[in-house]
């Protein structure tokens, strides 16, 4: 059989290691949480607490009237001590609730696993979604609840479930596969109940086979769950490519995923439902792979949001001398960060990666010759060069001419520079221009 | 412990191919047919690569300044690639004053590598022609090393096997296809070449060559005389001056193609890569432009 992959696309190789076989473990829950107000793509949240309250495990913190928008929760028992700020992965300073643990982890009353939630409908579930602050754990942190109630004219066919982790280095959603397959198939269910959708679609990279048996496993008894093995490259796991990949169709320029009559939602989000609907457990806990040549233990950690990461670099032993970089996510499209200090675990943290010396090459941007594997790599089809070369030249419409803005900011135009030209990078600066321009005209009108 | 973090944009991984990897690669490529070039003419075609592709390097460092004379390769390749274009035994100064034209006028004068508009060695190739003819086709025969014609211009043409394996009169390069497809594996392999530009390049000219100049040997014998396996394998594939598309590819194989052939039958020269390369050289941005491919989600207008 010949495995479902997609068009372009790099292999990178896996660096995974280090942690696929290492089994999640309970992080120490943190001294003090610093949870942000904002962890996801949307409007920021107000906090529903002041400073000197009392607040329990699992209790919202912090909402917003905004449609695009979920709330938070703490993640710890405990005392408010601040209403202040911290740092978030954008580089941008964020409001956050700082609560003081007192280690008794008291759950909060509303807290109580759900025996009825066979008989819930569409709608009682994307209600206990949103109250639950569930948003995209794959990364992109979109508010779940909002995809969930897809545009009444474009109802919502198959659920496409992401688990293909095609960033190389992370394991946390390996990991939550082999782990907790049940509960997988048991989100899954909720979802597809939630969009009244026909199939669901679990697509696994092959280089996962025991996430691929253990899936297949529990959704044994599931006739309208597929699990689907496919073959690894990057980027699989970018919605549009496994949406491809998956049913055949191709995502509109300019449109979601629900245009073509799916909905893609990462594993861990579906287990983060299963978790809400199911035991009334708001999104306040997910696993987080740490790991690189610049960490001493490399592991995957579950871990409470707020926890600042200095605590989980010092829980994996601490960096390594030769420690160089310090990134957010994966290694393809996570950001660098400037260092650990005032940063948490939000909900959409699924890794933190540390490479060392050796491994951070600082490159000389030479003059592009033509080689065409940008062009080949493209998972869009689109043509970086040209697109650089715009950029370079200062000529944002030519940019906008060669479709900057349907770039995924993927990465592997860049990966496969042998000029290491930072296609990516240029192109990306395109796209922000575009869009501000785009703004600046729509606020002139 | 005071840490310094490096901050730079995503992606963090990169290939470890850089320009002058690739530019190695296709020096890998070329050796098979600097081997036979040697074993067919003896020591001569030695020195004339070694002071063409000497001569290249040179010119380069000096223009840009380089204290490294190997560079980042390009020049190296372009000398090479050159040498293969000469007759195997040229006086010397013929092969320092086309190098010299291939790296000023081929290349250095549109600002370096990556900006050419034509292949820097056929450039050369085409001044000394027309300069120089007559040392340019003072062909050897590699069996005796006398003189000898061409088996584009012969009479008496020699067999497949002679031409396949070598053994021919003819450019340094061009002697041996099984040299130049063997080290073209290389380039495959390392998918810096793919079958497009190659495929239809040879594709047309043994269709060509089987339709109008006598069936399957008149096929065979067009694609394996003259420089038509060195144009077709090593340089209608330079990178810099062949489109990007994957059908742009295909066409300006053909093209080359088609022009080899109408030069070959109607022309004035017994030999048409070297134009026929050039002048698809020049349609180069054109077809990028028009072969652009069907971006993903296009919606139909
Ligand atoms: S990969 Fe780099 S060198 Fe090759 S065509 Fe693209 S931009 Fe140019
Ligand atoms: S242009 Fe954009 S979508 Fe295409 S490879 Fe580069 S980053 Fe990815």
């Amino acid at each position: 059989m010949t495995l479902k992959t997609f068009k372009g696309g790099v292999h990178p190789g896996d660096y995974k290691s280090a942690t696929e076989g290492k089994p999640s473990v309970a992080a120490k829950p943190p001294a003090v949480a610093m949870i942000p107000l904002s962890q996801h793509s949307g409007a920021p949240c107000e906090p529903l607490v002041a400073v000197g309250d009392l607040v329990k495990k699992g209790q919202k913190i912090g909402d917003s009237d905004a449609s695009i928008s979920a709330p938070v929760h703490a993640s710890i028992s405990g005392k408010v001590i601040k209403i202040g700020t911290c740092r978030s992965s954008q580089g941008r300073t964020v409001n956050a609730v700082f609560i003081e643990n007192d280690f008794q982890e008291t759950w909060h009353e509303d807290v109580k696993p759900n025996p009825n939630w066979e008989q819930l409908s569409a709608e009682e579930i994307v209600k206990i979604v949103r109250e639950a602050g569930i948003v995209g754990m794959g990364g992109a942190a979109f508010p779940t609840h909002y995809k969930l109630v897809p545009p009444a004219d474009e109802p919502i066919k198959y659920v496409i479930v992401n688990g293909a982790e095609c960033e190389p280095y992370l394991t946390c959603d390996h990991r939550v596969m082999l782990e907790r397959p049940d509960d997988l198939v048991l989100g899954v269910k909720l979802v597809m109940k939630a969009v009244k959708a026909e199939k669901a679609l679990i697509g696994i990279e092959d280089n996962k086979p025991d996430a691929i048996a253990a899936v297949t496993k529990a959704a044994a008894n599931e006739p309208n769950i597929e699990v689907h093995a496919l073959h690894t490259k990057y980027p699989q796991g970018s919605g549009k490519q496994l949406n491809t990949v998956l049913t055949g169709m191709e995502v509109p320029s300019g449109c979601q995923s629900s245009a073509v009559g799916c909905l893609v939602q990462n594993v861990t989000t579906c287990i983060a439902v299963a978790d809400a609907v199911c035991f009334g457990v708001p999104s306040i806990e997910r696993i987080v792979t740490i790991t690189g040549s610049g960490i001493k233990e490399p592991k995957n950690l579950l871990v409470r949001v707020g926890t600042p990461i200095e605590e989980l670099i010092e829980e994996c032993g601490g960096f390594t001398d030769d420690v160089r970089k310090l990134i957010l996510g994966g290694p393809m499209m996570g950001p660098a960060l400037p260092g650990p200090e005032d940063l948490p675990v939000t909900k959409g943290t699924c890794g933190i990666l540390c490479m060392t010396e050796a491994e951070v090459k600082e490159y000389e941007i030479q003059p592009c010759i033509k080689c065409g594997k940008c062009v080949e790599v493209c998972p869009m089809n689109l043509m970086p060069l040209f697109l650089a070369s715009a950029v370079e030249h200062n000529m944002y419409d030519k940019a906008e001419a060669y479709h900057a803005v349907d770039c995924i900011e993927c990465g592997c135009c860049s990966y496969i520079c042998p000029a290491k030209r930072p296609l990516t990078q240029w192109i990306g600066m395109a796209k922000a221009e575009i869009k501000a321009a785009k703004r600046r005209a729509a606020a002139a009108k | 412990m005071e840490r310094k973090f490096v901050v730079s944009s995503s992606p963090h991984l990169r290939t470890d191919e850089t320009i002058k990897s690739v530019m190695i690669d296709v020096l890998v490529a070329l050796t098979p047919a600097a081997i036979a070039a040697v074993i067919f003419f003896g020591y001569r075609a030695l020195i004339t690569m070694v002071i063409t592709t000497f001569s290249a390097m040179l010119t380069e460092a000096i223009i840009l300044r380089n204290k490294n004379i190997f560079g980042d390769g390009s020049a190296a390749v372009t000398g090479l690639l050159l040498a293969m274009t000469l007759p195997p035994a040229p006086p010397w100064w013929l092969c320092v004053v086309g190098a010299v034209v291939a790296i000023v006028l081929g290349k250095q004068v549109y600002g370096g590598i990556g900006s050419n508009i034509f292949n820097p060695a056929l450039v050369a190739r085409a001044v000394l022609m027309v300069s120089w003819a007559g040392h340019m086709t003072s062909w050897i025969s590699p069996v005796d090393l006398t003189s000898t014609a061409t088996p584009l211009v012969s009479s008496n043409a020699p067999g497949f096997l002679q031409l396949f394996t070598g053994a021919t009169g003819g450019c340094l390069g061009e002697t041996s296809a099984f040299a130049l497809l063997f080290g073209a594996v290389w380039l495959f392999y390392k998918g810096h070449i793919n079958w497009r530009i190659p495929g239809g390049y040879l594709g047309v000219v043994f269709l060509l060559g089987l339709a109008l100049d006598g069936g399957l040997t008149g096929g065979l014998f067009h694609i394996l005389s003259g420089g038509v396996m060195l144009g077709a394998l090593f340089m209608a594939t330079d990178m810099v001056t062949s489109p990007v598309t994957t059908r742009g590819q295909l066409f300006f194989g053909i093209g080359c193609g088609l022009i080899t052939m109408l030069i070959r039958f109607y022309g004035n020269y017994p030999e048409g890569v070297t134009y026929a390369i050039l002048l698809m050289n020049a349609l180069t941005p054109l077809i990028d432009n028009l072969t652009l491919p069907r971006k993903y989600g296009e919606v139909a207008k």
